[in-house]
């Protein structure tokens, strides 16, 4: 009898396997199945570029935490920090009337910037990721208030601004799909940090940190460079943010930001990152901030308040991991 | 790439030739506790030297030092003759002192490869070349004559496996000078021989190996030169060959040991305390049945994998069981969770106490208290401190622990002091069947006969014990009778004295093999 069972569960095994490894891409598709049948609007291309922008500030933040959790790390301060290099471009632009590629360089410059120190406070200081940046999520908040003096930064000055993200470079060659400038900009951000991670010693240490920093550091290493590195990069990455997000709005609003960091870890855990550092994909992150504006999307369209969104999205944080913890115990 | 020692010394163990390495007269004091004090060492190419001493003699420390873990507050470094300062591990590799540390430091995401050379990656322009990578991890695994694939993920490696991918490590680094830190402690007869013989090639090419163990064969068997050390300081350098191991342990612990003989009490009129019947999980445990009796010591001896752990953890509730019963003195008892066992009055003392075992932040008092918090629960759900220090207290006096109070944070003891708190916990809980997997793994000789004792004074006082150990001494030693595994089944069960031979026939018969044909058979 056992002759007969035997290879039957373990096929079985092999089957749930593979979906679980794909299951944020299952539950991607999952939800697009569900809400095209539920209503006819969603798949319009209208829609479909409504939802590829709404993912696009939130997708490149995603990305920059991802960074920093594969190392083990988080950072809570992903949120103002965008938030704060969009008012200093608004300031460079605006204020100081710099030409448009300066106030571009400021954005991602500024964000390098407050990265690297984030990145030598938890490395230097030894202070633990968590509180560092939770610190630097309220410093920046201030300081973009204080920057800005509390009001809103308006690009009217400089046209062309707020093509960055909604202008569409691949609309003026095809336009029948004009794929908002903000989308290409989160999948070239998605395909460098991508590269990056597989391809170049900055990858490489991002997941040696995550899975044994002190192994790391016994090779021989320059641990805390490396992870200070990678927090700068997370940061510059929040300066793209940052300019997508000023060009939507056509101003830095100084009082946003905020928020923005739970977003951006939960698309990271839903796409199958572990919080513990050592694994983690780009393209799980694209997926999991995917599902969760599609599910906004998707419920919105549904007329279903947006109170409930947030319950959903809540209860899909929870269901994503306990999915990759039966995963896991099936191995 | 070839493993080509820098030196071009001959392996002679000539007294004349600069030694490879001299410390001499190093002192590390860490807060509150001086580690090294006037240490002395010597290694010279081509020879093993063995590092002996009970733990917390230094050591480690010592060894950490030469590889730049640690820096010296005292004391000179030689190499090669010339005084040098090791001031990081990356100078240390960069000077051709390579370690193997006792917990292995690989980062288990990343592939064998990327762990073998992490922080000097083959690069072509800024990029990884990860062809390079994987070929020059390939001529290390084969001059190792290691079967493994560079591109395999570590964590899915047995630890045997881990620990040929960090001797990979070191090799890779051209080390001149090789630390092993218990190189063995997870390895079987197997592997340990593979070792050996990559440890012996290493010799033949000049290699100088220092190589840390308890276990006295192992040291007959590689080395050529023993140094002890006692209590931070060097007690002397003996050769292995002509150095009777009781002169070795009276140097480590200072005193000469007793050993004292086996003796199989007559348990057979005992009760049976636990019963086991068919169990089963997966692979892993195949059709497992046994009974310990009240006052019985059953050991439990096989090969790493055999299953003797997973049995251990089915038992107690750790892991779920797929089917089996367990009786608990003629009753059949439930067991889904480790409360459930600890109910049933099974109490299990993990191979692993920093993980498992042991809350190491906490001190001693709370460890012992810690599986029977609510005895010491008073009016208002305060806990009795008085009463609980009054319990440990007990505890330290009966197992004579040594701890300086009851609120010595667990993890400054040394290992065989934590295994006695973690016994010293289940005690008090009201274990009768005592489950001890791996009791004295990384504990010294001198902690080790304590540990022994104690076992035998439990199994006097009527509880029902099965220890699992991987060194056959140590099987031979305690049990009074002996179940041997091997591929998850139970291939026999032997009475107490029995010989080596005869557990490791055993503890190799393939059952797997056996099993298929008897499935066969059932099905033809």
């Amino acid at each position: 009898m056992t002759d007969i069972t035997a290879p039957a569960t373990k096929s079985g095994v092999r089957i749930s396997g593979a979906f679980h490894r794909l299951l944020a891409f299952s539950g991607l598709i999952a939800l697009v199945v569900v809400f095209s049948i539920a209503s006819p609007n969603f798949m319009q291309t209208q829609n479909v570029l409504a939802i590829l922008q709404a993912t696009s500030v939130n997708g490149v933040l995603a990305i920059a935490a991802t960074l920093v959790i594969i190392t083990g790390g988080i950072d809570l301060s992903v949120g103002t920090l965008m938030t704060f290099c969009a008012v200093i471009t608004g300031v460079v632009l605006t204020n100081l009337g710099m030409p448009l590629p300066i106030g571009i360089l400021a954005s991602i410059l500024a964000g390098t910037f407050c990265g690297l120190i984030s990145g030598s406070i938890i490395a230097k200081l030894k202070v633990p990721p968590f509180i560092a940046t939770l610190g630097m999520m309220l410093i920046l908040k201030g300081l973009s208030l204080v920057v800005s003096g509390t009001k809103p930064i308006y690009f009217n000055d400089t046209p062309g601004f707020n093509q960055i993200a909604l202008g569409s470079a691949v609309g003026s060659i095809f336009p029948s799909v004009p794929v908002p400038n903000g989308v290409l900009i989160l999948f070239l951000v998605a395909a460098i940090a991508a590269f990056v991670l597989s391809k170049t010693a900055l990858g490489r240490y991002t997941f040696a940190l995550g899975s044994n920093e002190e192994a790391v550091r016994l090779s021989g290493v320059n641990v805390d460079r490396w992870k200070i590195a990678v927090y700068a990069t997370a940061g510059g990455i929040c300066g793209v943010a940052g300019l997508l997000i000023a060009s939507r709005l056509n101003s830095a609003q100084p009082a946003l930001g905020q928020g923005y960091e739970l977003d951006a870890i939960a698309a990271v855990v839903i796409g199958g990152t572990s919080l513990s550092g050592g694994r983690g994909t780009v393209v799980g992150t694209l997926i999991g901030a995917l599902i969760i504006s599609v599910l906004a999307n998707g419920l919105r369209i549904l007329s279903v308040a947006q109170e409930w969104q947030t319950v959903v999205t809540g209860s899909i944080i929870i269901l994503a991991v306990y999915a990759d913890i039966l995963r896991r115990r099936t191995l | 790439m070839p493993i080509s020692p820098a030196t071009a010394l001959s392996s002679s163990l000539d007294a004349s030739v600069t030694p490879l390495v001299e410390m001499l007269d190093i002192d590390k004091a860490f807060p509150g506790v001086r580690a090294l004090s006037g240490a002395r060492f010597e290694l010279r190419a081509g020879e093993v030297h063995a590092l002996m001493g009970e733990n917390g003699a230094g050591k480690s420390t010592l060894m950490k030092i030469l590889s730049g873990v640690y820096t010296r507050d005292a004391g000179e470094v030689r190499l090669n003759g010339q005084p040098v300062e090791i001031t990081s591990p990356r100078q240390a590799q960069d000077m051709g002192i390579g370690i193997i540390h006792q917990e292995l430091a690989l980062m288990r995401d990343l592939t064998a490869a990327q762990n073998i050379f992490i922080g000097r990656e083959p690069r072509r322009a800024f990029l990884l070349d990860e062809g390079a990578l994987n070929r020059n991890t390939h001529a290390i695994f084969d001059s190792m004559n290691l079967k493994l694939e560079p591109t395999v993920k570590v964590e899915t490696l047995t630890i045997a496996k881990q620990q040929m991918v960090e001797i990979a490590k070191a090799l890779s680094y051209q080390s001149r000078v090789l630390i092993m830190d218990e190189p063995t402690a997870a390895l079987n007869d197997a592997e340990i021989a593979e070792l050996f013989t990559i440890i012996n090639r290493l010799k033949a090419e000049g290699v100088g190996i220092v190589y840390i163990s308890h276990k006295m064969d192992e040291i007959k068997r590689i080395s050529d030169r023993v140094t002890i050390m006692r209590d931070g300081e060097y007690v002397g350098t003996v050769p292995a060959a002509d150095t009777p191991i009781e002169t070795i342990i009276s140097m480590m612990v200072g005193r000469t040991l007793t050993n004292d003989a086996l003796v199989i009490p007559n348990t057979s009129a005992a009760p049976v305390a636990l019963e086991v019947r068919n169990l089963n999980r997966g692979r892993e445990i195949r059709d497992v049945s046994f009974s310990v009796r009240k006052g019985e010591i059953l050991g439990l001896a096989g090969l790493m994998g055999a299953g003797r752990t997973e049995v251990a953890r089915a038992i107690f509730g750790a892991d779920p069981r797929e089917s089996g019963e367990i009786w608990v003195n003629g009753n059949r008892v439930g067991i889904s969770s480790p409360q459930d066992a600890v109910r049933a009055g099974i109490g299990y003392l993990s191979e692993d106490r920093k993980q498992f075992g042991l809350a190491t932040g906490l001190d001693v008092r709370n460890n012992i208290a810690l599986a029977s918090l609510e005895r010491f629960i008073g009016p208002g759900g305060v806990i009795n401190d008085g009463a609980m220090h009054e319990t440990a207290e007990k505890f330290i006096r009966q197992l004579s622990i040594k701890t300086p109070s009851d609120t010595q944070e667990a993890r400054l003891l040394s290992g065989g002091n934590q295994q006695k708190v973690v016994i010293a916990k289940w005690l008090l809980r009201d274990c009768d069947i005592l489950i001890f997997d791996e009791p004295t793994r990384g504990i010294d000789v001198g902690a080790k006969a304590e540990i022994y004792k104690l076992l035998n004074a439990l199994a006097e006082q009527g509880r029902a014990i099965i220890v699992i150990s991987s060194e056959l001494p140590e099987i031979l030693r305690l049990s009074h009778r002996i179940g041997v595994m091997c591929e998850g089944r139970l291939t026999g069960m032997l009475p107490g004295g029995s010989s080596q031979e005869e557990i490791m026939r055993l503890a190799t018969l393939r059952p797997s093999a056996v099993a298929e044909t008897n499935s066969e058979r059932k099905s033809a």
